[in-house]
């Protein structure tokens, strides 16, 4: 293992998420078990109180995964000189099996804490806690996907060696060494991309502003802005970031938000999420609008949602189509890789 | 106004150090009207006044407000609610130390987030109509006991609520103090505000602007049918 | 919205107000939290900056070092081998080095002999030669170790028979300026005495310190190296991806050479720091601990005062999410000042004093300790991996006091009559 301080933080940082959500977890299952808003006995009274410490418990715990998420790639990409070829964070996440699928969980787990919370936030609102219910199997549900992102990413970190010398009689050098690692990312052709990145987002934003004022279509939005998510990281890795660089070959996802390309990599990230966030968050919320106790207001809060989600979604188009135009790059022909 | 059936209140349920403070209380609270609960101490009259302030919930029975049942409501609603209806007046001033009276005036609306320079205003007015505006920027402890009486009376009105709650407000004051308190508690009835006082207190058990007075005795109305 | 921004406002200012109120409770606190983020802070700041002087001084280092090894150990390298090594194909220079140790008995130090390439083929720009340093000079400008220049540059003549140039940590352990004379002892005895020709510059000194410049003869007649052999030999390959396969025919064609290529170096001095920073911050990691354990006890003994503000504040309305709030606050004002001045405090430390807490401990029993001024290199990663090491076990020793301390009874109000 690589005793890198920035090594240990991510480990602490993984760990201590974990131990939350699991805390959060144990908690919410008593409260499945014993919950009952019309007693008044002592023990609802305790249970009652037991929600607001679960509420903090994962406030804190998505607010750590986003930071932690960038630390994990900015570690990645601080660990590249000690692996032979690797350029920068992708290089480095390659050295094992592990290093990929922890990010994506990370990202994913990332999702479901955001959506915990817009259901806590909706639930909150009706006098008679209508989803506490459902909150809570959410959380058991996602307490295991924590936990094995935390294994995912010891293994990750434990399983690293670096390509030092080991001996002071030797040297790395040998013939027979296998070749160092591929810092390519496997990315699709840009051209073609650009067109469905564009159209997918100009048909996610208009059944958005359609669901906005008509009300229907929800699970549509919802499905769409999953789908737009996903298209739009492709996107990056596309084309997006090739116009960030200005080279035609340079594909990481990651070097953006390092210092030379101005930190944009974060506004673009923060974005995308704020805009996937909210709209998982609306195809979570639609089943419950017939509930009485949420009748006033979950309208009106899915309603934010959708503008929210609608208004991110424009402003990382914004931003990708100024970045493209700003750029030095023209694309006028395919580079083969 | 406010009706309570059959409410109980339990303490440390299944230990042996159970015991209920109150046990079948039937009770209607009358609008605009001053009422007095009367009894030793032990007899639940704080309990009870938590429950119908909204403070804490009962452990059986109901407690409606205004028609509305509040007995089941989560803790955000009922502080909405209590913070919305209710002005609580306590025995000590409870005033918070080394921040000005009015600060401590304003301390109420905090959570509503309403723009500071007219939460300010309200708080100057209210502190001018006890005459005790020049004390704004004071620190509560230069306060004398009448006038952190007074400055706690301007915080439990901050938020214009319709009922005044008082836990045994004249236990520290002396009859003049005590005299002008009621005063004051004429003049909120005058408003049309409700108004609920725990006391035993002749001078207000006695006072001629109560309308009703009720007597506890563990944690059960006298002369009520429970 | 706007009244969520106004009750954050609000909030704020209380907490503050009741932070300033128990201002001993809390410096207490704080000091520990600031010593904590501190040396932490001095620990990465001292590694990340040596590290990173290190790949930059590295980087002008030549491409290949090729030395010899005999029965596992490194021996002298026949000069006859070089010609084989200049024709390899991508080979652009070869140029070999003359360099030793000396142990100083009277000092108990062990200086780095160097004999530097003659004037012919230092003349060439375009061979980069990492064998020079730079005389003392008052006109030389210093901007930091520039990378793209060589580690040193010899300026003016060649050294002349019978001098040397030594670096400052020789010159203050010997308390030997220009001019004067020092001895050496030969490989076979005999007493060879060396004028102080002048010394190097300070500016190299993280490198140079325990380092003398010597003319070639009088290195052979020091240590008795006959004129066909030299310590090693440094290969410049020019095209980067060409530098694995000289490195490989290097190890075909002498079969008891072995090629060290730069990378390699840089990758594992770049361990090194890192394994040394991570090691640090392990071991500090039981202050940290002492530290949250000793934060959750101060947020969990609320005193009575404290409880019975918070009653009040529940009483007159307040909700428990509320008060959590304002312990977040709490939380988060105390975390920032400590982050801030810890940082700045770290930084002052380890950039302006060098060092000064951790002197002790880094130069261990080493006589030729360099005097050298590290360039300052904060980044936001460095930042990034203090928060998470510092703040982040803070807040969360805090989380389920603040919980317990908002879940208090609004009726503990009415309740408690006395102060």
């Amino acid at each position: 293992m690589i005793l890198h301080p920035a090594v240990i933080a991510n480990l602490l940082a993984s760990y201590i998420a974990s131990f939350m959500v699991v805390y959060a977890a144990y908690y919410g299952a008593q409260i499945l078990r014993r919950w009952d808003i019309q007693s008044g006995a002592e023990l609802q009274l305790v249970l009652e109180r037991k929600t607001y410490l679960i509420s903090t418990l994962l406030t804190y715990v998505f607010g750590l995964q986003l930071l932690s998420l960038f630390l994990y790639v900015f570690t990645a990409d601080t660990l590249c000189p000690l692996f032979v070829g690797a350029m920068c964070a992708a290089g480095t996440l390659n050295v094992n099996g592990f290093g990929y699928p922890t990010l994506v969980l990370k990202m994913v787990n990332f999702l479901l804490a955001g959506l915990w919370l817009v259901l806590n936030h909706a639930d909150n609102q009706g006098y008679d806690y209508p989803l506490i219910k459902k909150k809570y199997l959410l959380l058991a549900f996602i307490a295991p996907f924590i936990i094995l992102e935390t294994i995912l990413e010891s293994a990750y970190f434990l399983d690293m060696q670096a390509d030092v010398i080991t001996s002071c009689c030797g040297s790395l050098f040998s013939s027979e060494r296998v070749t160092g690692l591929g810092s390519e990312i496997a990315s699709l052709p840009a051209k073609p991309m650009i067109w469905v990145f564009y159209i997918a987002m100009s048909i996610t934003l208009a059944c958005g502003v359609f669901f906005y004022r008509k009300g229907k279509g929800g699970y549509l939005y919802a499905a769409l802005s999953v789908l737009m998510f996903v298209i739009s990281l492709v996107s990056i890795v596309s084309f997006i970031s090739l116009y960030i660089y200005e080279l035609p070959t340079h594909h990481c996802p990651f070097c953006i938000i390092m210092q030379e390309y101005h930190y944009i990599g974060y506004l673009l990230y923060i974005l995308l999420f704020g805009a996937v966030v909210s709209g998982i968050g609306i195809g979570a919320l639609i089943p419950f609008r017939q509930v009485e106790s949420l009748h006033s207001m979950l309208s009106g809060f899915i309603g934010k949602l959708a503008l929210a989600s609608v208004v991110l979604y424009a402003a990382f188009t914004v931003l990708v189509t100024y970045e493209i135009i700003s750029s030095n790059l023209v694309m006028t022909y395919e580079v083969a890789s | 106004m406010i009706e309570l059936v059959n409410v109980k209140k339990v303490f440390n349920a299944g230990n042996p150090s159970e015991f209920s403070a109150l046990n079948s209380v039937n009770l209607h609270i009358g609008e605009n009207k001053v009422t007095v609960l009367r009894g030793p101490s032990g007899s639940g009259k704080t309990t009870l006044l938590s429950i119908i302030g909204c403070m804490s919930r009962p452990t059986a029975g109901r407690v409606r407000l205004g028609g509305r049942e509040i007995s089941s409501l989560p803790e955000r609603f009922l502080t909405d609610i209590r913070r919305k209806t209710f002005g609580f007046i306590f025995q000590q001033p409870n005033l918070i130390k080394g921040i000005s009276v009015l600060e401590n005036v304003m301390l109420p609306a905090y959570p509503l987030g309403e723009p500071r320079s007219r939460l300010r205003e309200k708080a100057m007015q209210g502190l001018a109509e006890l005459n005790i505006s020049t004390k704004a920027a004071s620190k509560v402890e230069w306060l004398s006991g009448g006038e952190a009486q007074r400055a706690s009376i301007v915080r439990a009105l901050i938020n214009k609520p319709t009922i005044i709650i008082a836990d045994e407000p004249t236990a520290h004051l002396d009859t003049k103090l005590s005299q002008r308190f009621m005063e004051i508690i004429e003049k909120f009835k005058a408003e049309g505000k409700t108004v609920i006082i725990t006391s035993h207190d002749p001078l207000v058990c006695d006072s001629k602007m109560v309308d009703r007075v009720i007597n506890l005795r563990d944690g059960r109305i006298e002369g009520e049918p429970s | 919205m706007r009244a969520w921004v106004e009750k954050q406002r609000y909030i704020i200012d209380f907490t503050l107000s009741s932070l300033i109120r128990r201002k001993v409770k809390n410096f207490g606190l704080l000091a520990l939290y600031t010593l904590i983020v501190f040396i932490l802070a001095s620990a990465m700041f001292f590694t990340y900056s040596i590290k990173r002087e290190a790949s930059l001084i590295l980087k002008g280092s030549p491409e290949i070092v090729v030395q010899r090894i005999k029965a596992g150990r490194h021996d002298l390298f026949p000069v006859r081998y070089l010609e084989t090594l200049r024709k390899i194909r991508g080979v652009a220079a070869v140029e070999g080095r003359l360099w030793g140790y000396y142990y100083d008995g009277l000092a108990g130090a062990n200086y780095t002999l160097l004999s530097p390439p003659t004037q012919q083929e230092a003349a060439e720009p375009a061979k980069p030669s990492a064998k020079t340093a730079v005389v003392e000079d008052e006109e030389t400008e210093h901007h930091g170790v520039d990378a793209s220049k060589p580690l040193f540059e010899h300026q003016g003549t060649a050294l002349e028979p019978g001098t040397l140039i030594i670096g400052n940590g020789i010159a203050r352990i010997r308390n030997i300026a220009k001019g004067e004379f020092m001895p050496f002892r030969a490989f076979d005895g005999t007493i060879l005495n060396f004028r102080i020709a002048g010394t190097l510059s300070s500016q190299s000194e993280l490198v140079s310190s325990d380092l003398m410049l010597i003319a070639e003869e009088d290195f052979r007649k020091l240590f008795g190296i006959e004129s066909d052999y030299v310590t090693d030999v440094t290969v410049v390959v020019d095209n980067p991806s060409e530098i694995d396969t000289v490195a490989s025919k290097i190890t075909k064609l002498l079969p008891d050479a072995r090629p060290i290529v730069r990378d390699e170096i840089l990758r594992t001095y770049d361990s090194i720091f890192n394994w040394r920073g991570g090691m640090m911050i392990v071991i500090f990691s039981a202050a940290v601990l002492a530290f949250v354990i000793f934060a959750w006890d101060k947020a969990s003994g609320l005193s009575a005062g404290e409880r019975r503000e918070i009653g009040i504040l529940k009483a007159v309305g307040w909700e428990t999410s509320d008060v959590i709030q304002m312990k977040f606050w709490e939380g988060a004002m105390i975390s920032l000042t400590a982050f801030l001045t810890g940082v700045i405090l770290a930084y002052i430390h380890v950039f302006f004093t060098g060092s000064l807490v951790f002197e002790p401990a880094l130069k261990g029993w080493s006589n030729l300790y360099p005097h050298f001024a590290l360039t300052p290199f904060i980044n936001a990663e460095q930042l990034i991996t203090l928060f998470f090491l510092t703040v982040v076990p803070y807040t969360v020793a805090t989380i389920v006091p603040t919980w317990r301390a908002a879940t208090i009874d609004p009726d503990s109000a009415m309740r408690h009559t006395g102060e």
